[in-house]
């Protein structure tokens, strides 16, 4: 593998990087300045009803995806088999417990503070609830709020469901934000940060769909990871994040005006070969060779599913000043994995189609059964019913014992080769493509 | 009254009937009664038993099975359970089934029910949610809803209507049957070698494929039976075995640690027979709220429930000195989340209440038992010897 030159990047992703360093920042001085902090997950996250009572959130997850991306992940990992985690169980959770073993120094090297409250909104993933019971025990004495989110069962949300959400919210977790932050809720400030989150979720959804577009000036997956950055956490309902995307879209405007296709770090990418749907998490010890991979193929991929754990924006949903707390339950609901299976499918096979795919890729994480179960499933479903030829990888979130560069390389090329062998035998059968 | 070998004989064989010939006669014999499959680890069988239906423990293949097509659906990351499952309905050993219930205790299992509605298995497929709100007017609401979801989808069916009178009948027999399995540990704490926990394992599992009258007759007369002195007693340590409530271990590996030099005193195998703690109210005008109560307030400890406030390992431990246990056996599934995630902090509450412990890993359908007996001889005996 050639060494990797240095890698390009849009401004609206210099501008993210620092969004991030400084949220970082503010964590680690977050004691000093008498900020309380609330650790709490990405999927179905309550980020404008924590920032309204002044706290700030820590995620677990981005701490370990970026913890991932530094390569620091492999021996937090190894920290928490150490004290009797199994190899089988999810490496998120091992990361995190890992890097708290560690003295909790967060990916950009800063310390980061305790909890003064554990917010188990888990939505779409029953691990969430076993890592939170770790980490109460591994922080006795801090207070864990609940919000059990409904799993979509019957294929939709329920007038019962949003009840049963919200009176969670008003009767739990928002008198336990009350009493550690020492504030009052006040929904006026809610209804205010969730205008803000509609816009930002608006322009989101712009720059989504624009891979619509042949050829795509965006990336869905690689790229579309730093898209969902900031409104999948602490920014949703802030003006930063309104910033944010209103400079993004306005990039991918130009783009578009000019016929460029994605900047990957790699440089711009000038020939798109592949449209591709993608399900599934991607890997992120090996997140830049992972890219180059699709890069070095002419594959792009034009719709994921993993920039829809934090919310199917693109599905029509958007938070609501005017009924804030039912917004709120309805935006937990309906993240990408509390959807049940046939809407997954369904969800897939729309992109298929709207975004003129010509294949189907999943990248089957070993740790995330909330996704990876029912896989297989779902790539034969999708192959009936769109007739594009479907592919399958296998790959970890954070441990680098299970990114087979080669394996996946290898896998990845027959795959192509079966695309471009099929573009040829359709513009012989006279089909365009 | 048949011999208890005979009742032992014919409890195996229901056991591991993965046809389900039982159930699919006993339903063959009334129009209006439906057969509904459900998955590890618990529901309140009561509703279903009040709808005339019969609800079927559907707890894997075991090693009873070869998976074929089953292992084309999962990757090599993924409990075993839910490939055995996915074969057995591919192999048509549930068509006979109405309906499926599938309870919220991992990833797993809830998008197992996502690919019985995508192969339209059964005339409803229900992801049962528990509530892990434990407050009677929010939890305990949603719950009671999820149960009249249940119904509706039964009474589309068959047309039966739940009433009060029906669902208390079903409650006090459900009682009873609880009652009877719980004297029957009782008895096994005292003289464990009068019934082997593979004996009891067969008695439980056929219970979950059988009437609840039946069963409930079975354990009477095996009650009887154990009431008088059987088999003889041996040298060995007592343990409580934890983290196997759902993907269940192969028969040779419980035989192993009993051969081994281990009486199981307790155990998780079958737990959602003894989900419920003590008795529910048989005589209320509101039974479906008596059924959530219970499942509010008298639920036992698992890793499919949400445990700050009052800790799983701590009930473990409670348990295990309960059952004057000398040890505790972690015997969960090779890649169940819910358990091994639990493992750590389960095995640290153990340390500190001094009690030994080890733990391994199974496959429903591991064959090779040579090393868990040697690991479980080796705590036998250095129990024995150290303790």
């Amino acid at each position: 593998m050639a060494e990797p030159i240095d890698a390009l990047k849009e401004k609206s992703m210099i501008l993210q990087k620092d969004m991030l360093a400084k949220q970082f920042h503010e964590l680690s001085k977050a004691k000093e300045l008498g900020k309380k902090v609330v650790y709490t997950f990405v999927p179905g996250n309550l980020t404008e009803l924590i920032l309204s009572f002044d706290m700030l959130p820590v995620y677990p997850e981005i701490n370990a995806l970026q913890s991932g991306m530094r390569k620091k992940s492999g021996s937090f990992i190894k920290e928490a088999e150490k004290i009797g985690f199994s190899e089988d169980v999810c490496t998120y959770v091992k990361c995190d417990i890992g890097m708290m073993l560690n003295g909790n120094i967060g990916p950009t090297g800063e310390k980061l503070p305790t909890p003064d409250l554990l917010l188990l909104s888990y939505t779409g993933c029953f691990t969430f609830l076993k890592w939170f019971e770790n980490l109460e025990r591994l922080y006795p004495g801090v207070p864990v709020a609940m919000l059990h989110t409904p799993y979509q069962e019957d294929g939709k949300i329920t007038q019962d469901q949003i009840d049963y959400m919200v009176k969670q919210l008003k009767e739990d977790v928002i008198p336990k934000m009350e009493k550690v932050s020492g504030k009052k809720y006040d929904e006026t400030r809610l209804s205010k940060m969730m205008e803000n989150s509609a816009k930002a979720e608006d322009l989101l959804v712009k720059v989504l769909e624009s891979a619509k577009n042949v050829p795509t000036p965006i990336d869905a997956y690689f790229a579309g990871v730093y898209y969902i950055g900031p409104i999948f956490t602490a920014f949703r309902g802030t003006d930063e994040s309104v910033e944010y995307y209103t400079e993004l879209w306005n990039e991918v405007q130009e783009r578009m005006r000019l016929g460029l296709g994605p900047v990957t770090p790699e440089g711009e990418m000038k020939e798109q070969k592949f449209r591709l749907v993608m399900e599934g998490p991607p890997n992120w010890t090996n997140f830049r060779e992972f890219w180059k991979i699709f890069y070095d193929m002419g594959a792009v991929i034009v719709a994921s599913s993993y920039t829809k754990v934090g919310g199917v924006y693109d599905l029509g949903f958007r938070h609501d000043p005017k009924e804030p707390l039912e917004s709120l339950a309805k935006y937990c609901m309906g993240c990408y994995t509390n959807m049940n299976l046939p809407q997954r499918v369904g969800m897939l096979e729309k992109y298929v189609t709207d975004y003129k795919a010509d294949g189907f890729l999943i990248n089957s994480i070993k740790s995330c059964n909330s996704f990876s179960a029912g896989q297989l499933m779902i790539m034969r479903e999708i192959e009936q019913r769109t007739g594009v030829p479907v592919g399958f990888i296998e790959s970890d979130l954070v441990d680098p014992r299970y990114f087979s560069y080669a394996n996946i390389k290898n896998r990845l090329e027959s795959y192509f080769q079966m695309l471009e062998q099929r573009q040829i035998i359709l513009k012989q059968e006279g089909v365009r493509v | 009254m048949k011999s208890l070998d005979t009742i032992l004989k014919e409890c195996e064989e229901l056991s591991f009937d993965l046809n389900f010939k039982y159930a699919k006669k006993w339903k063959a014999e009334n129009k209006e009664r439906i057969l509904i499959g459900f998955l590890p680890i618990y529901v309140p069988r009561e509703i279903i038993h009040a709808a005339n239906g019969l609800p079927v423990g559907i707890m894997g293949v075991g090693d009873r099975k070869q998976i074929i097509k089953g292992d084309a659906y999962y990757q090599s990351y993924i409990c075993h359970l839910p490939r055995g499952i996915i074969e057995m309905a591919l192999d048509k050993n549930l068509d006979d089934f109405d309906g499926f219930m599938f309870p919220a205790i991992c990833d797993c299992v809830r998008n197992l029910s996502g690919m019985f509605k995508l192969s339209k298995k059964g005339k409803f497929q229900r992801y049962f949610d528990y509530p892990q709100n434990f407050d009677p007017l929010i939890g305990g609401v949603f719950y009671s809803q999820e149960m009249e979801k249940v119904m509706e989808d039964m009474y589309a069916i068959n047309k039966v209507k739940v009433s009060n009178e029906k669902l208390n009948e079903a409650i006090q027999l459900y009682n009873i049957n609880r009652k009877l399995i719980e004297d029957i540990y009782n008895i096994r704490q005292e003289y464990p070698w009068r019934l082997s926990a593979v004996e009891m394992y067969h008695i439980l599992r056929a219970g979950i494929t059988i009437p609840v009258e039946n069963h409930n007759v079975i354990l009477q007369q095996v009650l009887e039976y154990i009431n008088k002195e059987r088999g003889e007693p041996m040298d060995n340590i007592r343990v409580v075995i934890s983290g196997s409530f759902c993907e269940q271990p192969p028969i040779g590996l419980i035989k192993s640690i009993e051969m081994a030099g281990c009486y199981i005193v307790d155990d998780d195998f079958m737990l959602g027979s003894r989900w419920i703690q003590g008795d529910i109210d048989a005589n209320s005008d509101a039974p479906l709220s008596a059924l959530t109560n219970a499942y509010i307030n008298q639920s036992t400890f698992s890793s499919a429930y949400y445990d700050v406030g009052n800790p799983r390992g701590k009930r473990l431990v409670k348990l295990a000195k309960q059952r004057n246990a000398d040890g505790i056996i972690f015997c969960a599934a090779s890649f169940c989340d819910p358990a091994l995630l639990d493992r750590p902090q389960m095995q640290k509450e153990c340390d500190e209440a001094g009690i030994p412990h080890i733990n391994f890993q199974f496959h429903e359908n591991t064959g090779q038992f040579k090393v868990i007996k040697e690991q479980a001889g080796t705590f036998s005996d250095s129990i024995k010897l150290w303790a």
